[in-house]
């Protein structure tokens, strides 16, 4: 009897999962179907009777997205954003991490609690002063004002995870190196990038995604030159509904990188995420 | 702390060199670290903290920036109905969409430990954390599309709502003016007595449109009735070609099937049935003397377009279901790590004692998984404040102003046709003050992790 109800409500549970999976891939489905069809059979008809008639899908939508330059040049706007915006975050965080975990220096305490108070801090409250400051400096519009932008806010999360991980090394293994008389330099490049290697795996992924993802920050400082794909399609959501030719492909070429990048290095991704939680 | 224990490192490998060396290492080891700090604190102060404070200051200034006008901009927040507006939704967000999420992670969370395909579910669940809240934006408003033929959500409801209310049969159907008439509800009518045979002309459907099984009319029309019973035809009263008379049953037209007929006396239905395939139907046994007889408006409504998503009511609700959709995995893994640091003997010793499932969870689970429970809420209510893309690009243009949140409100007010600084300044730092909370909050918890 008991087995029986057991068995009964793990049936139950996995045809609920089962539904909840298929909720959840549905949307994706839809916008990679989508992608596939041309103007006319989307507007005869949902993507779900490509279903009952796969002639109608293709890569043509594709091959016009390669030809389209303002997509393409939108496309490389965001590797150029987002390489070096994560490669400086991780110098940056790295070195600080380091200093706040294991060197002296004044008011180290109160600084790192400021970096920990600052973990919080909306974007949209520094968008007014940077921009101004950025157009004193000539940096509004162009590339690096945005990289600049998505370092800065990006940092405060970057140290603390790291400062936390590196804080957890033994000491011994610091003191023997000091011993051996080697200068911090040394020591962090040879020691403690190498030790703090899971956690610089997890903040290099998030933040690349994060980056990858923005469409605020890049919205206000990049003008047309600079703007990377979120930008160039969300200006093209205003004529929605007569251009998913170009939106769903769009849209599907700037998700896959991610996705990509997430089932590649899903372990280090979940523990950045779970990390950055408080974020 | 560390601090200590650093400095008596730095002076052990020399201590036969003296204090003065020592010092000057000292001071050496401290400018080395100033250094290694140097860029992230640069970083910092010149665009997070410094703007933050520049923000305070212009909150306090009007559009220009020219004039002081002290606490004015923050007065006007909830003066302006479009501030306000935001306001109220953000509100709706905060209260809403971290409670659900919160729950469904904790159910989730749950159930799929009882699967073997657990690490496949968490992956799906989880992978939309990896997609811009762009590209989410243009999946939902493709699957929220109000089309029944565009958009999957109304497709479903549309074919629920079809598969348990029915469809109309003739939702283009009229009734031939002058021989029925109409009620105001758009149901047909006309007058007849058993034994009459009555003839019920229909125009308005295109013959493309007829179901497939129609016969012509005319055979039936002409079947004489038993006194107690009454017959009749409807049909199209249209000959295809040209020819026929009007409001008679010429050879070529066709019968209506499937309308529905109701014979009505008194304001009271007394019989009602469905046409045959010829358009022909037939009450029997009713009274002697004259009846209604009546095509209710159900065989005329207008087919069923299914929800508007994305109009002014529906819109934040909406928008908060595709931000489900992204945020789902992320609390449901969260809480699945801490589900999984649980004292196992806790639970079997409850299952021992013959506690059932829901028992444990509700009094073991639940209470040892608070404090992650509380992360999640807490990250998620800072998240949810701050969202912009979501609300930016599912709203379609004309309902951006119904969906708006203080974030979206901000962007507009400051750089999107608002251009008042002031205003947009004190709506970033009211911003800031919301996640006040949550900044303490972290500063208390770390300050606790190094004690």
């Amino acid at each position: 009897m008991n087995a029986i109800r057991r068995a009964l409500g793990s049936g139950l549970v996995q045809a609920f999962l089962v539904v909840i999976g298929l909720v959840w891939l549905t949307p994706l489905a839809g916008l990679f179907l989508s992608s596939l069809r041309s103007a006319q059979d989307t507007a005869q008809g949902g993507w779900w009777t490509a279903l009952a008639s796969p002639g109608q899908l293709s890569f043509d939508n594709y091959a016009a997205l390669l030809e389209n330059a303002g997509i393409t040049q939108a496309f490389w706007n965001t590797v150029l954003i987002s390489v070096p915006a994560t490669t400086l975050v991780v110098v940056i965080a790295a070195l600080a991490g380091y200093a706040f975990a294991w060197l002296d220096f004044p008011l180290r305490e109160p600084l790192f609690l400021l970096v920990v108070a600052l973990l919080v801090v909306p974007v949209q409250i520094g968008l007014l002063p940077v921009a101004k400051l950025f157009g004193a400096l000539g940096l509004f519009g162009t590339i690096p004002g945005v990289v600049l932008f998505h370092v800065a806010y990006g940092l405060p999360f970057a140290v603390f995870l790291l400062r936390n991980y590196f804080a957890e090394m033994p000491k011994e293994m610091l003191e023997a190196a000091r011993m051996d008389g080697g200068s911090e330099w040394r020591i962090f490049t040879r020691l403690v990038l190498p030790v703090g290697r899971p956690a610089i795996a997890s903040l290099a992924i998030f933040q690349f995604l994060w980056v990858w993802n923005d469409m605020l920050v890049a919205l206000l400082f990049a003008d047309s030159s600079a703007q990377p794909l979120t930008v160039e399609l969300q200006s093209q959501i205003r004529q929605f509904g007569s251009n998913i030719d170009v939106l769903a492909p769009g849209a599907f070429l700037s998700l896959i990188v991610p996705v990509v990048v997430f089932f590649a290095f899903q372990r280090h991704f979940v523990q950045g995420v779970m990390a950055g939680s408080v974020k | 702390m560390t601090a200590t224990t650093v400095e008596k490192q730095q002076a052990g490998p020399r201590p036969a060199a003296g204090p003065a060396p020592a010092r000057r290492g000292r001071r050496r080891g401290r400018l080395i670290a100033l250094l290694f700090v140097f860029p992230a604190l640069l970083l910092l102060g010149a665009l997070v903290v410094y703007p933050v404070l520049f923000s305070v200051g212009r909150s306090f200034f009007d559009a220009s920036g020219t004039r002081f006008v002290g606490g004015d901009n923050y007065a006007e927040m909830f003066r302006d109905p479009a501030t306000l507006k935001a306001i109220r939704n953000t509100t709706i967000w905060v209260v809403v969409a971290p409670a659900l999420l919160t729950g469904l992670g904790l159910i989730l969370a749950v159930l799929v430990e009882k699967v073997r395909w657990a690490t496949a579910f968490k992956l799906l669940l989880f992978m939309p954390m990896a997609v811009s809240f762009l590209a989410a934006g243009i999946i939902f408003r493709l699957a929220y599309d109000e089309d029944p033929d565009k958009g999957v959500l109304n497709a479903a409801v549309v074919s629920v709502h079809d598969a348990f209310k029915g469809t109309s049969t003739y939702p283009t159907a009229r009734g031939r003016t002058g021989l029925l008439t109409q009620d105001r509800d758009g149901a047909y009518r006309t007058t007849a007595s058993p034994g009459d045979p009555v003839t019920l002309p229909m125009v308005g459907v295109l013959p493309k449109d007829l179901p497939r099984d129609a016969r012509p009319a005319a055979p039936a029309a002409t079947r004489t009735s038993a006194p107690d019973e009454l017959r009749g035809v409807v049909y199209l009263d249209f000959t295809p070609g040209g020819g026929g008379e009007q409001g008679k049953v010429d050879p070529e037209e066709s019968g209506l099937p499937g309308m529905k007929v109701e014979a009505v006396r008194d304001g009271k239905t007394a019989a009602s049935t469905t046409t045959a395939a010829d358009g022909s139907f037939r009450f029997t046994g009713l009274d002697k003397g004259p009846y209604t007889v009546r095509l209710p408006e159900s065989n005329f409504a207008p087919p069923y377009q299914g929800v508007s998503w994305l109009g002014p009511t529906l819109v934040t609700p909406a928008i908060i279901g595709a931000y489900l959709w992204i945020w789902t995995g992320f609390a449901m893994v969260l809480i699945g790590a801490g589900l999984s640091t649980l004292p196992r003997d806790a639970l079997e010793a409850a299952r021992m004692d013959g506690a059932n499932e829901w028992q444990i969870f509700r009094r073991i689970t639940v209470p040892l998984l608070a404090p992650v429970l509380t992360v999640v809420f807490v990250t998620l209510v800072i998240n949810v404040m701050k969202v912009f893309d979501l609300v930016y690009i599912i709203a379609p243009g004309p309902v951006q102003e119904d969906a708006t949140v203080l974030a979206t409100q901000m962007w507009l007010v400051s750089f999107g046709g608002g251009n008042d600084q002031g205003l947009g300044s004190a709506l970033g730092v009211l911003l800031l003050l919301l996640v006040i909370p949550a900044m303490v909050f972290n500063v208390r918890r770390f300050r606790n992790s190094q004690r």
